[in-house]
C-alpha cells in the first residue's frame, strides 16, 4: 500500500493516540474511550459503518467498523449494542490494525523437501482432502482429527462437526474451548442439566454486590468491569475480589480477599456451612426447586494417557449435606485457606442477606482447575441455598474467554462428546443429527474419543495420523507444550494449520491454509450471555485468503461428501445457519432468525415469539417454564437443580523443597490469548512487548532478584527464562509466581502441567510447582 | 514536526472545563475517557517554535492538574 505523507501523518497521530489510550488502560482498570475513532477522523470522512461483534473476548461487544474505499479504517463501539453501549476496550478499538501485518498468510503454503512452497489454494485443498482420505483408508476413520476453536464462527464449527461426525463418522473433533470453559459446561450440566448462564449482562444494573471468583475482569473483561464500576460509583454497588493474586481488579474493588491456590473449594463449602448455620437458607426455594447429590471422591487428575473417569451420582438429603459441611466450618477452613474467619463470614453474610442482590462472576480461575466442575457446582450451591438465581441482579455467571466459546463450541458442539443438539451418547440426539444432516444414523459414533489434551497425546503416541487445526494456536496454548510440540513435529502425523498469521503451530504444519480474518467474511458468534450476533463481510481479504467454513466445505466435496454440503460460496453462512437453527427449535433454545440478527445487535436465546429470554428458569421471563411454579429448572427431568456435595481435594502438584513456588499463568489486558493478533498491533505490542514473571517483593528480596533481571522458571516438565517483575502489574502472594502466556518467545506452557478436571477434562493452568533462579 | 500524545489529568470536577480548553487549541485533538477523569491529548505541531507556543498555552490552563507524555514522534512529512 502506498502511504502518502498526509496518510502517514494521520497514521502517526492514530498511533500516538493509541499509545496514550493503552497507557491509560494499564493505569485505570475499566477505562473506556467511546469516541476515540471518530475523534481521529477528519470531518470530511464519509465512512460506511458496518456492524458486528468484536473479534476478541467472550463479552461480545458490538462494534461498528468504518470502511472507506474497501479498507477498514476505524472501529468504534456500537451504541445500539446493549452489551457495551458504545464502549470498547483498548484491544477492541485497535483490532483491525492487525489485518495489514507484513507477515499475513495470504496464500497456501505446502511443505516440500523441508521448505514451504506457495501453492494455489485449490491445489492445497486437494492435498488436504487426498491426505485425509488416504489416511482414513489406511488407518481407519479414527486416525484423523480436527481441532477447532471458540473463535470459529457458528457456520465454521457447524460444518466441521458435520464433516467429522456426520460425513466421516468419527468423534475426533475437539476445540480449544476445552481449555477455557469446559468446566463451566459440566458445572451447568451437572447442576441444572442445561448449559450456559441463566442471567445476562443486565444483571449488572441491578446487583448490590459483585463477587469475582479468581477473575481479573479489569484486564480480561474490561467493558463489563467498567459497567460494574459505573454501578459502584452511581449507586454504591460493591465489588469483592476473591483471588490468589492482587491485580488491577483487586485495586479497583471495595475489598480484596486472597486465598491459597486450590482452597477455593473449601472456602465455598465454608460459605455454605455458614449460610446454613446462620439460618440464611431460602427454605421454600430449596424445598421446591433443589435436590441434593454427592459424587465420587479422590477422582484423580488425568496425568496419565488414556485416563478415564465416570462419576457416580448418588442422591442424599439435606441432613447428610449439612453433616458433610461440618468439616468446613470457617474456623477449620481458615487454617489452610489463608482466608480469615472474619472474611469467610463476611462473604457468607453477603450471600445470606435476603435484601442484597448478588452476582458471582468467574472465568479461568475456577474453570482451569483440576476440580473445575466441582468449583462451578459449589458456587451454584451458594446461589441455590439462598435462592439468589435467575432474577435480575441475582445469579451465578461464568464468563467466557473467546468470542464464540458459547455460540460455536458449546451450542454447535465442537467437542468430541457433543452434537449440535445434545450429546453423541444419546440415541435421540444422534437420530436428530442424522435426520438434519441427511446421513445414516449408524454413521455417527455413540462414543466420544479424544478431548483436547488426550487428542495431542494421541498425536504423540502416533494414534492420530492427520490433524487439521483451525483458528487456534495449540503449540502456545496447550499445557505442557514441552511434550506436544515434539509430538506435532513427528513424521507420523500430517499437520494442516488454517490461520491468519504464522504461529508456532503453523511452523510444524505440512500444509498452511490462509484464512480470512473476522471482517473479511460473514459470520455469527455467540457470547457469554447467550447472545447470537451476525455480521456481513465488510472488506476483501488479501491474496487467496478463504473463510474456514468454505475451506472445510471444499475439502468435504473433494472427499466425496458434496451432497451433504450443498452450500453456495456467496451464501453459505446464511444457508448453514438456517440448517443449524433446526436443531434448536422450541422454547428452550430457539435461535433468532437471521433477518432479525441482521437488523439488531444480536438476540439472546431462547428467542421465543420475537423476544429474547434474559433470565432462564424464571417463569416471569422464560416461556419454557411449565411447572406452574415461580422457577423451573427444566434441564433436569424433575425440574429441580442439584446442590452437590463436593469436598476439598488438593492439587496434583504442590510446592515442595525442590520446587518451592506455585506457578500461576494467565493473560494481560494488551494481549489476547497467544498474541497472534494483538502482537501484530503495533501499539499493543509496544505497550507489552514481552512476557515476564511476577514476584512478591519478599520472595524477590530473599532470592536477591531485582526488577527486570532474567529469571529461569523450571518445573518437572521444562523451563522458561523471563524478566522479573516485582510489584508492577500484578502482585502474587508470597510463595507464588505469575507468568502471562501470550509470548511465543517465552513459552511458559513448556513448564505447566497437563493435569485436568476428570469430569470436564479442562486443564489446570493455575497451579503447578516450580523453582526459580537467576538465569 | 512533532506529534505527541499525553494523558491530561484535570483538577477534581474540572474535566469538562479542561476538555473545552484543550479543544479550543488548534493543534490539539482530545479524546476524553468515558468513565475516568483523564483525557488523551494528541498534539501536532509544524516546528519547534509552534511546539513552544503550544507548551505555553497548555501550561496556562488552570484546570490541568497533571500532564504526562506517553509518546512522541518527530517526522519530516
Amino acid at each position: 500500500m502506498c502511504i502518502t505523507p498526509t496518510n502517514r501523518r494521520i497514521f502517526i497521530k492514530k498511533m500516538a493516540a493509541a499509545a496514550a489510550m493503552t497507557a491509560a488502560a494499564t493505569m485505570f482498570p475499566g477505562i473506556v474511550f467511546a469516541s476515540e475513532q471518530e475523534a481521529n477522523l477528519s470531518s470530511g470522512s464519509d465512512l460506511d459503518w458496518k456492524k458486528g461483534p468484536c473479534r476478541f473476548c467472550g463479552v461480545g461487544c458490538g462494534i461498528l467498523v468504518g470502511v472507506d474505499k474497501g479498507k477498514a479504517v476505524a472501529v468504534k463501539g456500537d451504541p445500539n449494542s446493549s452489551v457495551n453501549k458504545g464502549l470498547l476496550c483498548v484491544k477492541g478499538y485497535h483490532q483491525t490494525m492487525c489485518i495489514q501485518a507484513k507477515d499475513r498468510l495470504t496464500h497456501a503454503l505446502v511443505k516440500k523437501n523441508g521448505r514451504y512452497v506457495e501453492t494455489p489454494i485449490s491445489e492445497a485443498l486437494d492435498i488436504v482432502a487426498n491426505k485425509m482420505k488416504e489416511t482414513i483408508e489406511k488407518h481407519g476413520k479414527d486416525s484423523v482429527a480436527m481441532y477447532t476453536s471458540g473463535q470459529s464462527t457458528i457456520p465454521e464449527g457447524y460444518v466441521a462437526s458435520k464433516l467429522m461426525k456426520g460425513a466421516i463418522g468419527t468423534n475426533n473433533l475437539d476445540c480449544n474451548a476445552r481449555l477455557c470453559m469446559a468446566s463451566a459446561v459440566t458445572g451447568f450440566l451437572t447442576t441444572f442439566g442445561a448449559d450456559e448462564p441463566m442471567g445476562c449482562y443486565e444483571d449488572i444494573d441491578y446487583a448490590d454486590y459483585f463477587i469475582t471468583w479468581g477473575n481479573n475482569m479489569a484486564e480480561m473483561h474490561p467493558v463489563l468491569f467498567s459497567r460494574m464500576l459505573e454501578e459502584k460509583n452511581r449507586r454504591g454497588a460493591k465489588i469483592i475480589d476473591f483471588a490468589t493474586r492482587t491485580t488491577r481488579s483487586s485495586s479497583a474493588s471495595d475489598k480484596s480477599i486472597l486465598f491459597e491456590p486450590q482452597t477455593d473449594l473449601a472456602v465455598a463449602n465454608a460459605i455454605c456451612y455458614e449460610i446454613i448455620n446462620k439460618g440464611w437458607v431460602n427454605k421454600s426455594f430449596v424445598e421446591k426447586h433443589c435436590n441434593f447429590s454427592k459424587g465420587l471422591t479422590n477422582i484423580g487428575y488425568g496425568l496419565e494417557d488414556k485416563f478415564k473417569f465416570t462419576d457416580k451420582p448418588e442422591k442424599i438429603d439435606f441432613e447428610a449435606y449439612k453433616k458433610f459441611l461440618e468439616e468446613y466450618t470457617p474456623e477449620k477452613v481458615a487454617k489452610y485457606s489463608g482466608v480469615s474467619v472474619k472474611d469467610i463470614k463476611y462473604l457468607a453474610a453477603i450471600y445470606g442477606d435476603p435484601n442484597k442482590k448478588v452476582v458471582s462472576y468467574w472465568c479461568m480461575g475456577m474453570n482451569q482447575h483440576t476440580r473445575g466442575t466441582w468449583m462451578n457446582n459449589l458456587v451454584y450451591n451458594i446461589h441455590l441455598l439462598t435462592g439468589k438465581i435467575s432474577q435480575p441482579g441475582n445469579g451465578p455467571f461464568s464468563l467466557t474467554g473467546q468470542p464464540s466459546a458459547c455460540g460455536t463450541a458449546r451450542e454447535v458442539g465442537t467437542f468430541t462428546h457433543k452434537l449440535p443438539k445434545g450429546v453423541v451418547t444419546n440415541e435421540k440426539h444422534r437420530r436428530l443429527a442424522a435426520k438434519i444432516w441427511k446421513v445414516p444414523y449408524e454413521r455417527i459414533p455413540a462414543k466420544p474419543t479424544y478431548h483436547a489434551t488426550e487428542m495431542f497425546r494421541a498425536v504423540d503416541r502416533g494414534d492420530i495420523k492427520f490433524i487439521w487445526t483451525q483458528v487456534t494456536n495449540p503449540l502456545v496454548s496447550l499445557p505442557k507444550t514441552s511434550r506436544y510440540r515434539p509430538a506435532m513435529e513427528k513424521d507420523s502425523c500430517f499437520v494442516v494449520v488454517s490461520d491468519v498469521f504464522p504461529t508456532p503451530t503453523s511452523d510444524v504444519a505440512d500444509v498452511i491454509l490462509p484464512a480470512s480474518w473476522h471482517i473479511e467474511k460473514s459470520g455469527l458468534y455467540g457470547n457469554s450471555e447467550r447472545r447470537t450476533q451476525h455480521w456481513d463481510k465488510m472488506v476483501e481479504g488479501p491474496g487467496e485468503t478463504t473463510p474456514d467454513a468454505w475451506m472445510t466445505i471444499e475439502v468435504a466435496k473433494r472427499m466425496g461428501f458434496g451432497d451433504l454440503f450443498p452450500y453456495s460460496e456467496e451464501n453459505h453462512v446464511e444457508e448453514i445457519y438456517n440448517e443449524y437453527r433446526q436443531f434448536h427449535e422450541g422454547a428452550k433454545h430457539g435461535m433468532a432468525p437471521l433477518d432479525v440478527l441482521k437488523k439488531q445487535s444480536g438476540a439472546i436465546w431462547p428467542y421465543v415469539d420475537g423476544k429474547s429470554t434474559q433470565w432462564r428458569f424464571n417463569a416471569k421471563y422464560d416461556p419454557a417454564c411449565s411447572n406452574g411454579e415461580e422457577f423451573h429448572f427444566y434441564g433436569k427431568p424433575d425440574g429441580k437443580a442439584i446442590i452437590w456435595q463436593r469436598p476439598f481435594e488438593p492439587a496434583p502438584e504442590a510446592p515442595d523443597d525442590e520446587y518451592p513456588f506455585w506457578l500461576n499463568t494467565g493473560r494481560v489486558i494488551e494481549h489476547w490469548h497467544t498474541g497472534s493478533m494483538t502482537r501484530r498491533i503495533p501499539v499493543l505490542h509496544k505497550a507489552m512487548p514481552s512476557a515476564y514473571v511476577e514476584f512478591h517483593p519478599e520472595d524477590a528480596k530473599i532470592l536477591s532478584i531485582v526488577n527486570g533481571e532474567n529469571v529461569k522458571v523450571t518445573s518437572r516438565r521444562g523451563s522458561c527464562i523471563l524478566p522479573a517483575s516485582i510489584n508492577e502489574r500484578g502482585l502474587p502472594t508470597q510463595g507464588q509466581v505469575f507468568v502471562p502466556f501470550f509470548d511465543e518467545n517465552m513459552m511458559i506452557n513448556d513448564v505447566t502441567l497437563d493435569a485436568f478436571c476428570p469430569i470436564s477434562k479442562e486443564p489446570d493452568y493455575k497451579k503447578c510447582a516450580v523453582k526459580v533462579e537467576k538465569a | 514536526m512533532p506529534v505527541k500524545s499525553y494523558l491530561a489529568h484535570p483538577h477534581e470536577g474540572k474535566k469538562s472545563e479542561l476538555l473545552s480548553a484543550l479543544s479550543e487549541i488548534e493543534c490539539c485533538e482530545v479524546i476524553p475517557a468515558e468513565n475516568k477523569d483523564v483525557i488523551v491529548l494528541v498534539t501536532d505541531t509544524a516546528n519547534e517554535i509552534e511546539e513552544n507556543i503550544l507548551k505555553e498555552k497548555l501550561e496556562a490552563i488552570e484546570s490541568i492538574k497533571l500532564f504526562s507524555m506517553v509518546s512522541g514522534f518527530d517526522t519530516q512529512n
